[in-house]
């Protein structure tokens, strides 16, 4: 038996189906980071910390002692969202039934993407991640009106190219700023086809998790990496006579390599 | 060039199936190559010859671990099945069905992942 349990479940193998069709489809949905940067894995729940090469703490010591210093190594982070189901309503699928009630799934999978890119995009401090937003030393583009991302756009990637830093760039964009950005400008022109001066058509990413705008950085990899322990799984919690708990799982970390690669386009109020 | 080797229409393929596609051609065409150099030096008379190519054959092989790797980490159901099956003992057809045993009978409650994996380049 591994973690996950799932053999201890009081689930027929056409519901387990199911379950996992409709978590795995919630879940790539909705996770916008690993569209976008370096991914190092599976390696299973082994799988504990990512090497940085570095030294921490490091005590100089009196010539007749003996000095230390601490390997700095980052741990994976386990994240897990439980969520219940109805034993009857699973039973349904045994008997033929495509069409279950999963809508716990659903809110459990958009619960756990959110976790994972709120940890890339903006970090998860109690697990040392350092997210790429707050690790960015570019001061943010401000976009005070729907009308100004193609410019805040255009500005964010001067300030990538000033830095040093090459394409090509993707815009993950949090549910506002995709909303205005796929809305029709002014003139009737869709916002998202005055981008492509600045990004390829095909770089604009839906990140729900972004709830402060938009970030545009670099995906020609080499400066954020994700690094996955047990990739996204659903698990077995418990039972009772009516409702099976189950949750989705995985364990990871995220570090990012090169600050500069990332600039924050933040949607603040205007109109 | 791979691109002739597509069976659907390209602008159907995300970027991230295009390079799974390219790594699996380029892994193909490795291990052919190390077919061929083994063949190559067995039937060749000269013995310097039969040196080279076995050299040849030996970074021909490099090459395709190198591709391997690369799918290992880009793709969950290579990395699942390497896991499964390299550096395994015993008959390598019992290997799932040990491991199998081993998580007290996965197969009928499904695989241990949902395969998300890497989704770099699918936007």
């Amino acid at each position: 038996m591994d973690l996950l349990k799932r053999e201890l479940a009081p689930i027929t193998s056409e519901a387990w189906e199911q379950i996992d069709a409709e978590a795995a489809r919630v879940l790539k949905l909705h996770l916008a980071g690993r569209r976008l940067v370096d991914f190092s894995g599976p390696h299973g729940w082994r799988k504990a910390a990512v090497n940085t090469g570095r030294l921490k703490h490091i005590e100089p010591s009196a010539p007749d002692k003996v000095a230390h210093a601490i390997r700095d190594v980052l741990p994976l982070v386990e994240v897990r969202g439980n969520f219940l189901l109805e034993k009857l309503e699973l039973d349904y699928a045994a008997r033929g039934a495509d069409d279950l009630d999963l809508d716990a799934v659903i809110a459990a999978a958009e619960r756990v993407a959110r976790a994972e890119d709120s940890a890339i995009f903006r970090g998860f401090p109690a697990g040392g991640i350092v997210g790429m937003i707050e690790a960015s030393p570019h001061a943010p583009v401000e976009v005070k009106t729907p009308s100004e991302w193609p410019r805040a756009v255009s500005r964010a990637k001067e300030a990538l190219r000033l830095a040093g830093i090459d394409g090509p760039y993707a815009l993950a964009a949090g549910p506002t700023a995709y909303a205005e950005l796929t809305s029709e400008g002014d003139d009737g022109y869709p916002l998202r086809k005055r981008l492509q001066e600045s990004i390829a058509e095909g770089s604009l990413v839906w990140a729900p998790a972004l709830e402060e705008g938009a970030v545009l950085l670099s995906t020609r990899g080499g400066d954020y990496e994700l690094t996955v322990g047990q990739d996204l799984a659903v698990g077995y919690a418990g039972h009772d006579k009516d409702k099976v708990e189950l949750f989705i799982t995985e364990s990871f970390t995220f570090r990012v390599l090169e600050t500069k690669a990332a600039v924050l386009l933040k949607r603040v109020s205007g109109s | 060039m791979s691109s002739e080797n597509y069976h659907e229409p390209q602008e159907l393929l995300s970027e991230g199936t295009k390079n799974l596609h390219r790594a699996i051609v380029s892994l193909r065409e490795e291990l052919e190559a190390v077919d061929w150099y083994q063949q190559r030096a067995e039937a060749t008379s000269d013995p310097e010859l039969k040196a080279i190519l076995l050299h040849n054959k030996r970074e021909e092989i490099e090459h395709a671990m190198m591709v391997l790797e690369w799918l290992r980490r880009n793709d969950a159901s290579f990395a699942e099945n390497i896991a499964t099956y390299i550096n395994s003992a015993g008959p390598i057809t019992e290997v799932e069905k040990g491991q199998q045993a081993g998580e007290g009978g996965a197969a009928t409650t499904g695989s241990t992942s949902l395969g998300v994996g890497s989704l770099k380049g699918e936007m």
